[in-house]
């Protein structure tokens, strides 16, 4: 399960911002995992309560942003919209569709104190 | 002086103009020019007492960090002009096989190298170092994939040689290793037939991120339902540009066609480098 090492990185990346920002706390985090991404958000949050304890993002809340997947069909010269990695174009059912939106695995913002 | 929290000597007299300065001091804080801004907390509203919760625009990818550390690795990769592939799979697949083969048939032509990533045990690099060829063992422990800051180490007990080949069997998983970037020219994935045809759907992750996929174990399919064709259409329905090659690590047949790519691709990177 590789989402334990995501939430790890989650808080290397909240704990290094803390000296830019200048923050001690930490009580909300904005996740943005898209629905074509490889990462599961039921198992980071589990993750994330695990990894979180001891640091300065103990007990925060962790909103996460689900962006839809989109692609783009060469056939059809238009974009569509697709659930998974594995499917086909909606209007022409042709394959090879490049994915524009909803692969993104980011932390977007933190609420401080 | 600063403002916002009193440090610095320098005093700041009221001035009347209108450009912006900055100033210098040892701390990093959010600041308009020493203005106090209480109402950019949630509330908008500052109460005494209660903590000015704000919020902090971060924009930040989750797996940076790993994706720096693997530029670098990269950069390493090509400055030794080492050709690097990652190979993905999960356990039992034949990777292990493949590479001993690979290593003790191409060792002539090229400086082999191999790292080894499984949670336990050295027995993979054990019977790589069997051929003669340098195997550095990364344990994973409870990991499940290797990342670049594993691969960096090991390339740093590794002596790398001019035009040489590092083969970097990752933990057999086909789900998490596709998500980390190590630093490789290509992922190759290795399915063999008896996993099954319909993996490529099943795990779109993984041969999305492969340039190759290898079916092995070719010698089984007699006594297995696998269709070949199908596979190789799945795999391109979530990866149009999969090349594919067909082969048994333990029989030989298909192992020169395996053999031929990587002197192609071995011959890009001296090319680039």
């Amino acid at each position: 399960m590789h989402e334990m090492a995501l939430a790890e990185s989650v808080v290397r990346i909240v704990e290094d911002q803390a000296r830019v920002h200048d923050y001690a706390r930490v009580k909300t985090v904005w996740l943005e995992i898209g629905q074509l991404s490889h990462a599961e958000p039921d198992a980071i949050r589990f993750c994330f309560d695990a990894v979180a304890k001891g640091t300065m993002m103990e007990g925060a809340a962790l909103e996460i942003g689900r962006t839809p997947g989109k692609a783009w069909c060469d056939a059809c010269g238009a974009s569509v919209a697709v659930s998974s990695l594995a499917d086909a174009c909606p209007d022409c059912g042709g394959f090879g569709l490049r994915v524009t939106e909803g692969d993104e695995l980011k932390v977007c913002k933190l609420e401080v104190d | 002086m600063c403002t916002v929290c009193g440090c610095g000597e320098a005093s700041v007299a009221h001035h009347d103009h209108e450009h912006a300065h900055t100033h210098d001091h040892p701390h990093a804080h959010t600041h308009d020019h020493g203005d106090l801004h209480f109402g950019h907390g949630i509330g908008g509203a500052h109460v005494p007492g209660l903590s000015q919760a704000r919020i902090v625009e971060i924009e930040t990818d989750i797996l940076s960090k790993n994706d720096h550390l693997a530029f670098h690795n990269r950069e390493r990769l090509e400055a030794a002009g080492t050709l690097a592939l990652n190979l993905v799979s999960s356990p039992g697949s034949g990777k292990t096989t493949l590479l001993a083969r690979t290593a003790d048939d191409l060792k002539a032509e090229f400086p082999v190298a191999v790292i080894e990533g499984d949670q336990q045990t050295a027995l993979d690099a054990e019977r790589i170092r069997e051929t003669g060829v340098p195997a550095i063992q990364v344990n994973t422990g409870k990991g499940c994939h290797l990342d670049a800051d594993m691969v960096g180490r090991a390339l740093n007990t590794l002596a790398l040689q001019p035009g040489g080949v590092l083969f970097i069997e990752n933990v057999g998983n086909l789900v998490c290793p596709a998500a980390f970037d190590l630093g490789e020219a290509a992922k190759v994935a290795i399915l063999s037939v008896t996993e099954g045809d319909d993996k490529p759907l099943k795990y779109p992750d993984m041969f999305r991120a492969a340039r190759l996929m290898v079916l092995n174990k070719s010698d089984l399919l007699p006594y297995v339902p696998f269709d070949v064709e199908k596979c190789i259409e799945y795999a391109r329905r979530v990866n149009p540009a999969i090349e594919v090659l067909t082969m048994s690590a333990l029989t030989g047949e298909g192992m020169e066609d395996w053999y031929g790519w990587v002197r192609a691709r071995a011959a890009e990177r001296r090319h680039v480098a």
